[in-house]
């Protein structure tokens, strides 16, 4: 394994080694499947942490669990100091208005133009005059380079558009960190280069400590100081994106460089071909 | 026949868990009331939403359904030479009877089925979950409001099909087939009572209100995340939208009119 205080680490936000977020024996079924199965993480402060896995292995899942919408059958998940499974309704929706999240398809208000969108935690959160609620969200639409979209309704964007509505809207409240659920899937070339981009600049000027959840494996290591690779329940590899190039794992290898032959089978487990066809599936 | 018992037996365990769900939903949501009076525009939007763009609705059915008890009533009550209680009659069975009911259906069919559809999409796009995220309660910010406003609606709603009824019964009763004006509404001033008819159908109509928007937001927020999920969701307050109003409707006339 690597040496997690590496050479790529930049100047922490605080003075203070703790990590952000701590996870300790996480584990969490869904039926009797384990999603995670004991696992460790740790999230580091001013960083930018990358969680990667296949699909379906539990990604969106982790951040659920950090934000407090899930509840993990056993271990402990410390965000900034405080216990997420032990907070009270008052203390978890407090600890909420210091985290953004970026959702996997934006999940941007349908009813509301890209103005309201933005402008929805501050009225609901601040009791800021209506005047400088406007130069905020200006501000934050002006950092991912959608200002003059204001009036716009979700309808009339693109899917790059949105989900940088959606940023802009996540850290309307000036978050301490921000979770990124796969923002590259689904992009075109072009909007994937912005995004990445975005993502890393968004970090270091407004020094939040990042969560990006991705599969875009090439994306995510140009960007991520820190990645964690996750599959069936467990970490199967961390380290900076360097460390993780000479990993020694043939699994994560072949994940690393998306080839389709490896220790994953292409096919789902399944009985024999012949059988399923002569016998029409009864076994 | 034991898998038949046994499903039965899981069908039963499976209602009970939604009632159980529902009824913790309801009060989750009741908690979020006291908070909207310093926010009333919440409940405002959406009583337009659920109560105004109703009006047309309601508004053309309760004359048509005005007209069919004048007509009806009129032809009935001539075999007896009563037909000067005509308003009375279309009064009362608008009142006590239809306005609740009828409207409370529409109601559902119309406002209803549009809140589920509209919650089990927010749903189906995360949007409920972003809001928790962004330390916003959906159950305060979404449900509560659009609760109180079809408690709200409802009762008004069936209030303005009753009046528009009458008027509808008076256009066919006095206008079309001649019962004299004076006694039409005359025998409807004296014979309506206030408690006994007027406030036993606002209360009926009330209940109506609160089980059908009930039922509509619950749905909305209970849809299993996929198209397919939220169209069952619409359908489901439809008919049990409509099924709840006729159930309650035989209770509460035996419990007010009983006797
Ligand atoms: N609401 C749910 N109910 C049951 N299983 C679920 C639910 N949500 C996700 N899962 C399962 O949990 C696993 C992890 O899901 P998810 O965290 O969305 O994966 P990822 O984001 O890594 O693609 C998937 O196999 C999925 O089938
Ligand atoms: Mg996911």
């Amino acid at each position: 394994m690597v040496d997690s205080q590496s050479s790529a680490s930049r100047e922490s936000s605080s003075g203070d080694d703790k990590p952000l977020v701590e996870i300790r024996g996480l584990t969490f079924y869904r039926g009797s499947r384990a999603i995670f199965d004991n696992i460790d993480i740790d999230i580091h402060r001013g960083k930018l942490t990358a969680i990667m896995g296949p699909s379906g292995t539990g990604k969106t899942t982790l951040l659920r669990l950090i934000g407090g919408q899930l509840r993990p059958h056993a271990g402990t998940i410390l965000v900034d100091g405080e216990s997420v499974t032990k907070l009270s309704y008052k203390q978890l929706y407090q600890l909420r208005k210091r985290i953004g999240m970026l959702f996997q398809n934006g999940a941007l208000f349908t009813h509301q133009n890209v103005f309201d969108n933005v402008a929805f935690a501050l009225r609901e959160h601040t009791k800021l005059p209506e005047s400088m609620i406007r130069d905020i969200v200006l501000m934050k639409l002006e950092a991912v380079g959608l200002r003059g979209a204001h009036q716009l309704m979700p309808v009339e964007l693109s899917g790059g558009m949105s989900r940088r509505v959606a940023l802009a809207r996540a850290i309307a409240l000036d978050p301490m960190m921000m979770m990124y659920d796969e923002p590259f899937t689904g992009q075109d070339p072009i909007t994937m280069g912005v995004l990445v981009s975005l993502l890393r600049r968004l970090n270091d000027a407004l020094h939040l400590t990042s969560i990006l959840v991705s599969h875009d494996v090439k994306e995510t290591l140009s960007i991520a100081d820190y990645a964690y690779v996750i599959s069936e329940g467990k970490v199967v590899e961390h380290g900076t994106a360097d460390a993780l190039k000479n990993t020694q794992s043939d699994w994560v290898k072949q994940f690393l460089n998306g080839l389709s032959d490896g220790p994953v089978p292409f096919h789902y487990p399944a009985g024999d071909l012949y059988e399923d066809l002569l016998n029409g599936g009864k076994s | 026949m034991i898998a038949f018992i046994e499903n039965l037996g899981e069908s039963a365990l499976n209602i009970f868990e939604k009632l159980g769900r529902g009824v913790v939903f309801f009060i989750n949501a009741l908690a979020g009331f006291p908070a909207l009076i310093l926010r009333f525009t919440l409940v405002i939007q959406q009583l337009y939403a659920v109560g105004v763009l109703s009006l047309i609705i309601i508004g053309v059915a309760g004359f048509f359904v005005g007209m069919v008890l004048g007509l009806q009533g009129y032809n009935t009550l001539i075999d007896f030479g009563a037909e000067e209680s005509l308003g009375v009659v279309v009064a009362l069975t608008l009142v006590r009877e239809l306005g609740p009911v009828v409207s409370a259906l529409l109601y559902a069919g119309r406002a209803g089925s549009a809140l589920t559809a509209e919650i089990g999409l927010m749903k189906a796009t995360e949007q409920l979950s972003a809001m928790e995220m962004m330390a916003v309660d959906p159950m305060h910010r979404v449900i509560a409001p659009r609760l109180l406003a079809g408690i709200i609606a409802v009762p008004l709603l069936a209030a303005l099909f009753s009046a528009v009824g009458v008027m509808g019964g008076y256009f066919v009763g006095v206008g079309l087939v001649g019962v004299d004006e004076g006694t039409f509404w005359s025998q409807m001033q004296d014979s309506v009572d206030i408690y006994d008819d007027v406030l036993n159908g606002v209360i009926k109509s009330i209940v109506f209100g609160i089980v059908v928007t009930w039922i509509a937001v619950f749905e909305g927020y209970d849809t299993v995340p996929t198209s397919e999920g939220v169209s069952r969701a619409t359908t489901r307050t439809v008919v049990h939208g409509s099924l709840a109003v006729l159930g309650l409707d035989f209770v509460l006339t035996a419990l007010m009119f009983g006797d």
